[in-house]
């Protein structure tokens, strides 16, 4: 019988034929990541392992200052201290600091650190948005990350594949935020738990890699090990425009075994709105118009990448934030921040009424830049409305797309960009 | 392995890592001060009410979210001696086995147990016994690959272990 792509990659990183949904692997990992939140931990774990031992291979660890970020505080700037010192000591080269970093998940592609058919783990949950790129790449805790900086491998459960099939074409502003919030809604959160979620079909093969990554960003808001894509043109054109470094790209046989399918029509699908307080409770967003709003978030390593930015700024051109509304925009990245002011984006958002942050995770999780008062309402194309997410346990998260949250920053309360005179 | 008493805390649903310990306590590593903020966002009784060895049973897809130990930290550190739930998120279990929180799962008991009941766990057995309801339940076993690692201690015990095999 044939394999899956996540199948397949883990076989190939744990020295085997072929490997089985049930089965335990140790992998060998490719890359693996931490950030000023779970690195500081796992670099105390991997000094306990190894006696304060010298990373085997300092090319495969990256880590990133990206989440109280510039340093909301004095503990936060101890946290970042703790990763810099250490990535001096071990001679890394792939400690991004403020102003050359940004957002992990956005960062790693845009410098070509994965690619298709690699197996990559990071201290991170959103670590499984690499799989757009065709590689298997899952969340894991601080002492797993350090387990791995000293070995260079990882133990994994092989995890059961569900296959979601794509069809149809995209309505206008429809982008892969709707297509994954409408897939949460369909499954639930816990719907795809320890197994793997493969994205397929024409829909998915016409979408930009930008908003696979988007997709497969949001596959642990399922309860996903991974997301992953089949590496097709899309990903070789977009891995040939970040790095020269050759790579072995592997896809899903014919008749890999799947747990299930999943066959979405998206021709349906109008543009989504997550209700509080889990990224289950997706609604098109025709159906959410009487809610006010007082702050609309653009950016994270879900939604903060150029694309996201240009659709914002399409919206934003011209009109002006409702009074009632902080608009915050967040471009993931230096490259991308720099990229919006080139193209007169930085512009738009600044004469609309929007405050243009720096890159940092720090409004998606609560922790700075943008923290909500109780009682406060905030739509956001971030990932996670969870109770507090954002700021005060009695604060509310709308997710969506670029495109409603620039509407809805302009209408001041939840709306699509057609409702905007 | 010993043998766990406690009361037990009942929650529902995908109780997510932010509301064990929300994120604006990350800036800590330190077991104590994360233990002090251990459910605050959803239970803001959690603490108060508390009693050392004490269980947490929940519903579906406990610890959900975001890959932050310092959640099981929180909850061990505040005194939890285990968490029984119908499932875990998996990140959160392999957390939990790594830093050495029991995580156990058992769906008859998470459904069948109340706030306040007295209950009693036998680790090495996977028994559950609920002593104010007279209940008995089986807790799924940990694969021997996981077994493996608890009898080492957690994963930096078992990593140095191999690394001293190798």
């Amino acid at each position: 019988m044939g394999q899956t792509i996540t199948e397949k990659i883990l076989a190939a990183h744990s020295a085997q034929a072929e490997v089985h949904p049930g089965q335990f692997v140790m992998a060998r990992l490719d890359l693996m990541l931490g950030n000023d939140v779970t690195a500081p931990l796992a670099i105390e774990e991997f000094r306990r392992i190894t006696g304060n031992g010298k990373l085997p291979d300092q090319a495969k660890v990256v880590l990133v200052a990206d989440h109280a970020t510039p340093n909301k505080d004095i503990k936060a700037a101890e946290q970042c201290r703790v990763m810099r010192d250490f990535s001096r000591e071990q001679g890394m080269e792939h400690f991004f600091d403020v102003g050359r970093g940004g957002i992990e998940h956005a960062l790693l592609p845009e410098e070509g650190l994965v690619a298709p058919g690699e197996c990559v783990i990071g201290a991170d949950s959103h670590t499984c948005t690499y799989g757009a790129l065709g590689a298997f790449a899952t969340g894991v805790g601080s002492t797993d990350l350090a387990a791995a900086m000293a070995t260079g491998e990882c133990w994994l459960r092989v995890p059961e594949s569900i296959r979601v099939m794509y069809r149809g074409k995209l309505r206008r502003w429809v982008g892969g935020k709707d297509l994954i919030l409408y897939t949460i809604g369909l499954i639930g959160v816990s719907g795809a738990r320890y197994q793997a979620l493969e994205f397929c079909g024409e829909t998915i093969e016409a979408l930009s890699m930008s908003g696979r990554l988007t997709m497969c960003n949001m596959a642990i808001e399922a309860g996903a090990k991974n997301g992953i894509i089949n590496p097709d043109g899309v990903t070789h054109a977009f891995m040939k425009s970040v790095t020269k470094r050759s790579y072995t790209a592997v896809l899903s046989d014919t008749d890999a075994h799947y747990a299930r399918t999943v066959e979405i029509d998206c021709s349906k699908i109008e543009l989504q709105v997550a209700l509080p307080h889990l990224p289950e409770n997706a609604k098109p967003a025709s159906q959410v118009t009487n809610v006010a709003i007082d702050q609309s978030v653009i950016g994270s390593c879900t939604n903060g990448r150029i694309e996201d930015l240009r659709e914002a700024a399409a919206i934003l051109k011209g009109r002006q934030v409702h009074p009632n509304v902080r608009l915050i925009v967040v471009p993931a990245t230096p490259r991308v921040h720099l990229q919006a002011i080139k193209e007169g984006l930085a512009e738009v958002f600044i004469e609309a009424g929007g405050a243009l942050s720096t890159p940092t995770c720090g409004p998606c999780l609560g922790m700075h830049m943008g923290v909500l008062a109780k009682g406060e309402r905030a739509v956001a194309t971030t990932n996670r409305n969870f109770v507090g997410r954002m700021g005060h346990p009695g604060s509310e998260v709308y997710l969506a797309g670029p495109a409603v949250a620039a509407a809805s920053a302009v209408l001041g309360r939840i709306g699509s960009p057609e409702e905007l005179p | 392995m010993s043998e766990l008493r406690g009361r037990a805390h009942v929650y529902g649903d995908n109780v997510d890592t932010d509301v064990i310990i929300p994120a604006r306590y990350l800036t800590s590593s330190d077991a104590a001060e994360l233990a002090a903020h251990c459910m605050e966002d959803i239970d803001p009784e959690f603490l108060r009410t508390m009693q050392p060895g004490d269980i947490i049973v929940a519903g579906e897809n406990f610890g959900c979210g975001s890959s932050r130990e310092h959640a099981p930290i929180a909850i061990k550190a505040s005194g939890v001696s285990c968490v029984i739930a119908k499932s875990f998120a998996r990140i959160f279990f392999r957390n939990a086995i790594n830093v050495g929180l029991p995580a156990l799962v058992c769906p008859e008991a998470a459904a069948q147990s109340s706030t306040g009941d007295e209950l009693l766990v036998d680790l090495t057995a996977g028994r559950i016994e609920n002593v104010t309801q007279g209940r008995s339940y089986q807790a799924e076993p940990f694969p021997d690959f996981l077994q493996q690692i608890i009898a080492a201690g957690g994963l930096v015990a078992h990593t140095r272990r191999r690394l001293a095999g190798n």
